[in-house]
């Protein structure tokens, strides 16, 4: 899960990490309000899961809580790169002397974590480790070891930051690590972490990525999603706990066991749907090992529920869960749908006690329901009732 | 001969006692893996029967492999408790370790793939992965053993259902060893590893890499097949459609920006020499190809 820059801002200050005031506003009086209690100039920043806000005119300077009910008016409602602004964040302004970045990450390639550091902030990060890698220091971290004070000054070293800010620095890199640690976060950045005019070192825009494995044990990120802006579908699948995800322009329903298998399904119909005017994949759907009636239904139900399917591809390879027990699941799952089950299904099956699923979808002779012998004749099918 | 496992290989089961661990307990027993025993700590002692095969249980790995000669463990044991196990095996310096559990924090997968290099005596493979299968050898984990026979084939994936399928598009030939290597963005043993293994392998003679998007295990694998591999290997990617920053499942399924794509890894793929299947039957089809079957 990705958090919002007011909510990594809190994570910060929960952890020591030195921040400066800020609060959350979704209206302007709200926003005028907090302006007026911080008692300074502040900044009004459009709160959005998406870089370049401040390009598109989503970060205003307010001078007193008059202008910031002002610049929080214009922000609020905004689309910045399709993503509407329903928050906006009110910080604090503080005159700043530099700017720098650190982070930390989940390192998937080396099968660490990483730090980097440098004393080159503020700007696009990616743009410096390309044009100007040697102003970029990588650290790997390992899991075990962590970041000490040591290791902290070591990274800060390596990055060369200035003698009369290395402290602190090295202080916030213990602090993030902290962070990253107990909140079992894959990222945790701060860019720019700055320099402000009496010398004091402060994180000023953040980013974290919360790990969903760690949820049994962190009870307070419950209270950081945010419903409003999901996915109608995504947030049913998610109550009934089936991975699921929508995919935009697409035609076929899709519902299969195992991520991998599912992923695969997903690029045949692709594949066999450039025959048929280019109808795609319309969702992932995974139902696991498991397959019951019941965790079908549930999955035919949402995926029916999709006003864009207009074929439903159903493919399952019977490993640990026999096909005979699918094949019940998917009848089973139509009697409990009855009327709401209007689009067709093409139903691939195979591997074990195939041909005692195949008998059972064959004697329930559903309207609907068809099979198919293979994944990629299945595919080509399914594409096929899509586009008529 | 195989890789990592074969038919003299003896298992202990973390977790036996839990509904999951006895369940495949009994699958593995039944294709003829030899399971010498389990691990619950607290319930050390016991002795738990299954069709009557009677296993003994210990508190800890070390017990277990100075009792039983155990060579191989396999983990059952729920996310919460995942970490703690991993570490017991690591520190009874047990050989090779398979975490089939599904859902554990990276947190925790880094810190014990961490510990076991420093310990430098534990291969493990996982987590979130199938296990794998030397078939008519030995079984550890969860991947069915009736799909197919013992072959000159050697297959490698990240996805267990796609390890099934490949194995049932092929049954009729046969494979030396099958590796889930799971989709978590942390994991133990890599495609490269296996690639070595099968390379070394006097019984295989040709080899299946299956990978999806996330991460650069699939080009670096590529590299690594320019380098090292003269038998001949095919290659299968998912997640051509899969759209940018969502994960689909396995948390290692995730693209962000250019790096990790289907296509990219694809390319890189093909740029070894490797032949790339546009589907799970079409990449079997040119295995058959390869072996004149």
């Amino acid at each position: 899960m990705d958090l919002y820059e007011y909510q990594a801002r809190d994570l910060f200050e929960k952890h020591t990490v030195p921040v400066l005031q800020g609060a959350v506003a979704t209206t302007p009086e709200q926003a005028r309000d907090a302006a007026a209690k911080m008692g300074s100039k502040v900044v009004v920043k459009a709160q959005v899961k998406v870089g370049g806000r401040g390009k598109a005119g989503g970060v205003k300077l307010a001078v007193d809580p008059a202008d910031t009910f002002e610049k929080a008016s214009a922000i609020l409602g905004m689309d910045i790169k399709g993503h509407t602004v329903h928050k906006v964040m009110i910080a604090q302004a503080a005159p700043i002397v530099d700017e720098y970045y650190v982070s930390i990450l989940l390192d998937r390639s080396n099968r660490t974590f990483l730090v980097m550091a440098s004393v080159a902030g503020g700007m696009d990060i990616e743009e410096v480790a390309r044009t100007a890698p040697e102003k970029l220091a990588k650290v790997p971290v390992n899991a075990v070891d962590g970041i000490s004070l040591a290791k902290a000054k070591e990274i800060v070293a390596q990055a060369q930051f200035p003698a009369d800010v290395a402290d602190q620095v090295a202080d916030v890199l213990v602090k993030l690590w902290e962070t990253f640690q107990s909140e079992d976060a894959t990222l945790v950045e701060v860019n720019p972490l700055v320099k402000t005019e009496d010398g004091r070192v402060v994180a000023l825009d953040g980013k974290v990525t919360l790990d969903d494995n760690a949820d049994f044990r962190q009870p307070d990120h419950e209270a950081l999603v945010d419903h409003a802006t999901a996915n109608a579908l995504e947030a049913a699948a998610k109550e009934k706990g089936l991975n699921y995800v929508k995919l935009d322009n697409g035609q076929v329903g899709i519902i299969g066991n195992g991520a991998g298998l599912v992923m695969s399904t997903l690029d045949v119909v692709a594949y066999a749907g450039e025959k048929f005017g280019g109808m795609r994949p319309a969702n992932f759907l995974d139902i696991g090992g498991g397959a019951s009636a019941q965790v079908m239904a549930d999955g035919l139900s949402i995926i029916l529920g999709d006003p864009d399917v207009k074929s439903v591809f159903v493919n399952v390879f019977g490993g640990i869960t026999a096909c005979d027990a699918v094949a019940n699941g998917i009848v089973q799952a139509l009697e409990l749908l009855g009327p709401k089950a209007t689009k067709p299904i093409v139903v691939r099956l195979d591997g074990n006690n195939v041909l005692e699923g195949r008998a059972i979808l064959n004697a329930a002779n559903h309207p609907l329901v068809e099979q198919a012998e293979t994944m990629d004749g299945a595919a080509s099918r399914a594409a096929e009732l899509a586009a008529k | 001969m195989s890789i990592f496992i074969n038919a003299s290989s003896k298992v202990i089961v973390q977790g036996m006692t839990g509904s999951e661990g006895t369940k495949h307990t009994r699958r593995m027993l039944a294709s003829g893996t030899k399971v010498v025993g389990g691990v619950t700590p607290g319930k050390g002692g016991q002795v738990v029967d299954i069709d009557g095969t009677s296993l003994p249980v210990f508190n800890t790995v070390a017990e277990a492999m100075t009792a039983t000669g155990a060579n191989v463990s396999v983990v059952f044991v729920p996310p919460k408790f995942a970490k703690a196990a991993a570490i017991d095996a690591i520190d009874a310096t047990m050989p090779l370790v398979v975490v089939i559990t599904e859902g554990i924090p990276v947190h925790d997968s880094a810190y014990f793939y961490a510990y076991s290099l420093q310990k430098g005596t534990t291969q493990i493979v996982g987590p979130n992965c199938p296990g794998l299968i030397s078939p008519e050898q030995s079984n550890v984990g969860i991947i069915p053993a009736d799909i197919t026979k013992r072959g000159p084939i050697g297959l490698v994936s990240k996805s267990g259902t796609l390890t099934y399928q490949m194995m049932y598009e092929l049954r009729d030939i046969g494979f030396s060893t099958a590796v889930g290597i799971g989709g978590d963005p942390v994991i133990g043993t890599t495609h490269i590893d296996c690639l070595r293994a099968f390379q070394d392998d006097p019984e295989t003679t040709a080899i299946v890499m299956i990978g999806e998007i996330g991460g650069d295990a699939e080009e670096r694998a590529a590299a690594f097949i320019a380098e090292y591999v003269t038998k001949p290997v095919v290659g299968y990617v998912a997640g051509f459609t899969a759209p940018e920053g969502k994960t689909m499942g396995h948390a290692g399924a995730i693209v962000s920006g250019s790096s990790g794509t289907a296509q990219a890894k694809k390319d890189a793929l093909e740029a070894a020499g490797v032949k790339v299947g546009q589907t799970p039957s079409e990449t079997a089809q040119l295995m058959r190809d390869i072996l004149g079957r």
